[in-house]
């Protein structure tokens, strides 16, 4: 599939041209965002995107840095990075710096960095070499929680600082355990509690307890009268996973109503449809929708945008920048974007598939899970079909930990892979 | 590459396609997006241009504008000031102050709102040097309308406030904006009030202008309002409201070779810069609210009132197309016509004659006699009444009456010629026949009109048989009058047929009916009528002082004027309306009048108020006036 004309010294080529023009149109827009009458010039290292070019300047220093290294580093050293990585997201408890609400930084001087962008790294290398292991199998249960631990920890800690929106983040790693093999009844299973627990929260649970019990009696009567074999057999089973359903759903509604914080159950309704915005609960959205909506087909001109020069649309430098996309370079760069995001990550499974090292295609195969899942809650959002969920737009959104993180993230995969022909 | 590689490939796929779909519906589907952005982001300011003037048909200034000055308000930004002495300066009590100024905060305490409307002129060169003591007030200026000569109110119309609807209908207006209200104002809204300029704006969120919008590419500059002249001559307008004084009624004056107006009097009326200024709401209120002399209404087009006598040179003209008479016709008349089965349907005729009339003197003697026959004979000519009715009504109806005319104002009224499926309506379970619809022989029973509609039938006539729309604008600067008004309209009936009809309305002044109102060394041709009318009151039909009526036009050869007069409850015709008639042809043809004193009378007689007053003494339940 690849030829050795795009291998120069190694390196997957399409891939750090991808990331060079994502990085690229990501600061344009960030210009367009943060420019202000008073800063104009590019290098103005005050304004935000003077900033953000000296973030991206310092991440062609890490990707060389990074290119350095040998991979065996990478491997031995996993379990070292997720140690520090841990014990940096708990030392925010005592020395964070709380910004918007959330204990989620360190702070020197004007200079601030977010622990839990970096996480992700220490993850990713962490599961790649647990479930990289030859005689790892996938399919044994304490394996699986072993696994999930290495998720769980990070997790947990983030969620308490508090930031729900970065530890949902973890999910994605059950796209890596699907493909490792954990079993496909997992994957049924969890698509079947996610669209139960959206029906419970949009039609109240009292309906879906009793259409969850009406097809399970309808269930039995068809076993009894086609297979009363098996139902003798295992009708203990039945029963118990009728059980476990029922309780599933009420403790869904229980936490949707008593436990989950106001704000988050106000979201996750405006997004269902289930309240009109009257408290302007839904104002960013509402706003990004109006900018990128006035864009039409050619969108209206590259600094040139009306709501984004009159600075509507909050945080639209950092969670909100596709609006940026969406109103100046109108369908036409809304849809090159998404498509570019698309190839960057079908390419990283690409590549992924084609690692003879597991190590390195679970890696892989991990940071593609990560870049997809921020691709889509992000933008989700932007657009208005997710709630709204606070992680930003990997190499678009304006900040020096996520562009690092991402950087570093993709970059020691571009190095695993560049060492391949010399692994087995 | 493994199967399950595909659950992650696909997921990403599909993602970015509902990504896709959804930016569609957002960019190129929705269009209410596009709108909201506008409205948040970009301020409009509008420059408006000054509304343009109107003149008469010989350049007098009738419509101009005035300067006015308010004294705006911004209560956010008021800040301490000596009341007392502000209060001095703008001429308002303390207690003044305080309302308006809560009402300014009601209104808002960030956006401007007029304080003090239209102030005097000396208090704006005062108050100009002191303002700046006073932090959250300034002086707006403002193009108001004046009017120089007092006349011709309901022509002209006034302009005023949009209201809500208006909005709606039409967006090129916004809150606060004039516009012409009736009259000409309205007609000739768009050419008057040319094009506002518009600057657009960028807001940013704490809507603070913070620069022009796409470099002021889409600004646009303001285009001047078009100056109007109109058909009227205001002078023979002014003689005409003086000459209605202290009556009700109307008078229209027409030019028949062009159809242009030149005098349209609706009396009661009123002083059109009552609509200007701080005491317009004052006095609109009062105007409108005037149920009784109802000084808006403009009789002139829309007071629709039997026609009377005047319609049988009508009667007469589709008699002579139709071949039902000829100019030697006679009929006998003993004081009267006798028709149908029973004794006493009978007609009374007052042309004194009892004997044979003849084409001439029935004309001039307005012999009811004759034209019932005449009338009788037309609709009897065809197999059925249904079918002679119906050809009766083309004819009538070529001459412009029985549907709106299209003139060129806002208000008007079609009358009413019937037809035949009007009378199978009317007679539901009744075979009529010509004598049940006899009354139309003398512009009576069904028939009815307004006087612009009588005027352009006498200038129908005056210039045998044709005619033009009638129209009260002769130029607009800069543009071209609509071509409807240059066309002319033919009536059904021959050129030959008139000669002998005029006669015969020559012949009212020298022999007839409007003989006392003969000017010497002019030929007048006319027609009187007197009209009954009834009011219901409680429920019972009452009778009332007649209406009077004239039509005239001269000179007879080459008409330069062409008149109806009608005066409600004013008696014969011969009482005020031919008088009032050959006075306003004298006063447009050489400027003054042979007879003084009949001047004066119009001018002073109350006779006419004392009848109004009998009529209006209890008016608890008046249904039914004009």
């Amino acid at each position: 599939m690849r030829n050795s004309n795009s291998n120069i010294i190694g390196i997957d080529w399409k891939l750090v041209i991808l990331y060079l023009l994502l990085i690229f149109i990501g600061w344009i827009n960030i210009y367009s965002a943060s420019k202000t009458e008073v800063h104009y010039e590019i290098l103005d290292f005050s304004a935000k995107y003077g900033k953000q070019l000296l973030w991206i300047g310092f991440s062609f220093f890490l990707i060389i840095i990074i290119l350095f290294i040998d991979t065996e580093f990478y491997k031995q050293f996993a379990g070292i990075f997720y140690l520090i990585s841990m014990l940096s997201l708990v030392g925010l408890f005592i020395f964070g710096k709380k910004i918007n609400g959330a204990t989620s930084w360190y702070s020197i001087g004007n200079f601030s960095l977010q622990p839990t962008e970096f996480a992700k790294i220490a993850v990713s290398l962490g599961i790649a070499k647990l479930i990289g292991d030859k005689q790892f199998d996938l399919r044994i249960v304490k394996n699986q929680l072993k696994a999930i631990l290495i998720l769980i920890i990070p997790a947990l800690l983030i969620i308490l600082q508090p930031d729900p929106g970065s530890a949902l983040v973890y999910l994605t790693f059950f796209f890596v355990f699907y493909r490792e093999g954990l079993p496909k009844y997992y994957i049924i299973l969890a698509i079947l509690l996610l669209i139960t627990t959206i029906l419970v929260i949009k039609y109240g649970y009292m309906y879906i307890e009793i259409g969850a019990l009406l097809l399970f009696i309808t269930f039995i009567i068809y076993a009894y009268n086609y297979k009363k074999y098996f139902l003798r057999k295992y009708w203990i089973y039945y029963i118990g996973f009728y059980l476990a359903t029922a309780i599933f759903i009420f403790s869904t509604h229980f936490i949707f109503t008593n436990l989950l914080p106001q704000r988050h159950v106000d979201r996750i309704n405006l997004a269902l449809n289930l309240v009109k915005d009257t408290k302007g609960k839904g104002y960013n959205t509402k706003q990004s929708e109006i900018a990128i909506g006035s864009g039409g087909f050619f969108g209206k001109g590259y600094l040139e945008g009306t709501q984004t020069k009159g600075d509507f649309v909050p945080e639209q430098h950092t969670d909100y920048i596709f609006s940026t996309v969406g109103e100046e370079w109108g369908f036409l760069g809304s849809t090159i974007v998404i498509v570019l995001f698309i190839s960057f990550i079908l390419r990283i499974i690409n590549v992924a598939e084609l690692q003879k090292s597991k190590f390195s295609r679970i890696y892989g195969y991990s940071i593609a899970s990560i870049f997809f899942i921020h691709f889509t809650i992000n933008i989700g959002m932007v657009i208005g079909i997710i709630p709204t969920i606070g992680i930003p737009l990997p190499f678009f959104s304006y900040g020096g930990s996520s562009l690092w993180a991402f950087t570093i993230l993709l970059f020691i995969f571009i190095r695993l892979d560049a060492n391949k022909s010399n692994e087995w | 590459m493994k199967s399950r590689s595909y659950l992650l490939i696909s997921f990403t796929v599909i993602t970015g396609i509902i990504f896709i779909l959804r930016l569609f519906y957002l960019q190129i589907i929705s269009d209410k997006y596009k709108k909201e952005a506008d409205e948040i982001s970009i301020k409009k300011k509008f420059t408006f241009p000054e509304r343009g003037y109107i003149y008469d048909r010989n350049g007098k200034l009738l419509v101009a504008n005035q300067t006015s000055y308010d004294v705006m308000i911004i209560p956010r930004e008021v800040k301490e000031l000596d009341t007392v002495q502000f209060c001095k300066l703008l001429k308002i009590t303390k207690k003044d102050f305080i309302k308006k100024y809560k009402k300014a905060k009601r209104y808002s305490s960030r956006l401007a709102s007029v304080f003090l409307k239209q102030l005097a002129k000396d208090d704006y060169a005062f108050l100009q040097e002191k303002m700046y003591k006073f932090n959250g007030f300034y002086i707006q200026k403002r193009s108001i309308r004046n009017y120089p000569i007092n006349s011709a109110a309901n022509v002209l119309g006034y302009i005023s406030e949009v209201n809500e609807q208006l909005i709606k209908k039409d967006k090129y207006y916004q809150q606060g904006e004039l516009i012409g209200f009736s009259g000409v104002e309205k007609q000739y809204e768009k050419d008057l009030r040319g094009i506002k300029g518009v600057k657009r704006f960028q807001k940013d969120k704490f809507n603070k202008i913070i620069g022009s919008y796409k470099n002021g590419t889409l600004d646009t500059l303001p285009v001047l309002g078009k100056d109007l002249t109109l058909t009227l001559d205001i002078d023979l307008q002014k003689y005409g409201e003086k000459l209605m004084a202290n009556k009700r009624g109307a008078i229209v004056a027409l030019e028949p070779a062009t159809g242009e107006i030149l005098a349209l009097v609706t009396a009661p009326s009123y002083n059109p810069n009552l609509m200007v200024g701080r005491k317009r709401s004052k006095y609109s209120t009062l105007l409108i609210k005037d149920t009784i002399n109802k000084p808006t209404f403009d009789r002139g087009l829309k007071a629709q009132y039997a026609p009377g006598s005047p319609f049988k040179i009508v009667n007469a003209l589709i008699g002579l197309q139709e071949g039902a008479i000829t100019t030697k016709s006679t009929f006998l008349c003993k004081g009267g016509y006798r028709y149908g089965k029973r004794a006493h349907a009978f007609m009374k005729c007052h042309c004194g004659t009892y004997g044979n009339v003849n084409f001439e003197r029935a004309i001039y003697k307005s012999c009811n006699t004759f034209f019932s026959n005449t009338y009788r004979r037309i609709i009897e000519k065809q197999s059925e009444p249904k079918k002679g009715m119906d050809i009766w009504s083309a004819h009538v109806k070529s001459f412009g009456l029985g549907d709106y005319l299209g003139v060129d104002l806002p208000v008007g009224n079609k009358g009413r010629i019937p037809d035949g499926d009007f009378y199978n309506r009317f007679y539901p379970s009744f075979k009529w026949r010509a004598v049940s619809t006899i009354s139309n022989a003398i512009g009576q029973g069904q028939v009815e009109t307004t006087p612009i509609q009588l005027a352009n039938m006498t200038a129908a006539v005056a210039n045998r048989g044709y005619y033009y729309t009638p129209h009260i604008v002769k130029k607009i600067k800069g543009k071209k009058l609509d071509t409807k008004f240059t066309t002319r309209k033919l009536t059904s009936i021959d050129a030959v047929y008139f000669e002998p009809v005029i006669e015969g309305m020559l012949q009212v002044f020298e022999k007839g009916t409007g003989k006392y109102s003969k000017v010497k060394g002019l030929d007048i041709c006319g027609k009187t009528g007197t009209v009954q009318n009834y009011i219901k009151r409680n429920g019972k039909k009452i009778a009332l002082a007649d209406h009077s009526i004239f039509i005239a036009f001269a000179p007879k050869d080459n008409p330069k004027i062409a008149l109806a007069v009608f005066i409600e409850n004013g008696g014969y015709g011969s009482r005020y309306a031919a008088p009032i008639s050959s006075l306003m042809i004298e006063k447009y043809l050489f400027g003054k009048t042979q007879k003084p004193y009949v001047e004066k009378r119009m001018f002073t007689d109350s006779l006419l108020q004392k009848e109004y007053r009998k009529i209006l003494i209890t008016n608890d339940t008046i249904e039914k006036f004009e």
